[in-house]
């Protein structure tokens, strides 16, 4: 029987990985990718306290996270269009003026 | 064999988390990152949310990884290196990112040993809200969440429409 907290453990790992991914790194699809590694770090925690509380809101709270990770991904992947059209590079550095 | 696959699955998590955030080009993140969506997803299965780690495979893997794709195809990112001057603020980084994992570790070793044992994840055999199905995830998505679900929709209408307005070419 594996313990809550290693379930946990690893979800808080995940976390803090993909967090040093959106600082360190340059490339805006890259750390976009990392807010995704993020959003399914919380949805694992989310999981495992449904299970230990036996309770399956927890699954619904994911689904709806899951929801709108798919409807950020969008708009995001939009706007880094966007900012590849307009500034020619992917670079979040070379972004650095509020307008065109 | 519990053990097994759960240390398994975290390891390959991990360290393509780790893949994810250390390479330079973002076609090897992205594959490295359908990597670490399928180790979660076993481990959802693992924790008895069969519905949700088929769902997981299927929207974060098929479509939002798809997506990443198309977008990595179409914009070819030449391969940017971690700039000095952002490796400089590593230990600005792993100071509180080091005080948030301590943090928690701690917290949960201390609370959990102070009075009996760390609890396990619970082998629940009779319940009928813990079965993990689909049945009864549906019904209590569609009866007690049934006005979030509805929002959502919401949601996903006016990120589409916001997603075709922005890439719009101006005439």
């Amino acid at each position: 029987m594996i313990p809550v907290t290693h379930y946990l453990a690893l979800a808080a790992i995940l976390f803090v990985i993909g967090t040093c991914g959106v600082i360190l790194q340059r490339n805006v699809l890259t750390m976009f990718m990392c807010i995704e590694l993020m959003l399914n770090a919380v949805n694992l925690t989310f999981i495992t306290f449904s299970r230990f509380l036996n309770q399956l809101d927890g699954q619904i709270f994911v689904l709806f996270v899951m929801t709108v990770a798919a409807a950020e991904a969008a708009v995001g992947l939009a706007l880094i269009v966007i900012l590849s059209r307009r500034a020619d590079s992917l670079d979040v550095d070379q972004a650095n003026t509020m307008k065109w | 064999m519990e053990y097994f696959v759960f240390y398994g699955l975290a390891t390959v998590a991990v360290t393509a988390a780790l893949v994810v955030v250390l390479m330079n080009r973002a076609i090897y993140s992205a594959l490295a990152l359908i990597v670490c969506f399928g180790a979660v997803a076993g481990l959802f299965f693992q924790l008895g949310a069969q519905f949700v780690a088929a769902v997981q495979i299927i929207l974060y893997a098929g479509a939002i990884m798809v997506l990443f794709l198309f977008a990595i195809m179409l914009l070819d990112p030449q391969s940017e290196k971690l700039s000095p001057d952002r490796l400089k603020q590593v230990p600005f980084l792993a100071l509180p990112c080091a005080a948030f994992l301590a943090f928690v570790l701690v917290q949960m070793t201390f609370q959990w040993s102070a009075g009996t044992s760390a609890p396990s994840v619970v082998q629940t055999s009779g319940s009928l809200q813990m079965d993990g199905n689909t049945e009864s995830l549906a019904r209590l998505l569609f009866r007690d969440y049934l006005l979030p679900f509805e929002i959502t929709s919401i949601l996903i209408l006016s990120a589409v429409l916001g997603a075709v307005v922005l890439t719009r070419r101006p005439e």
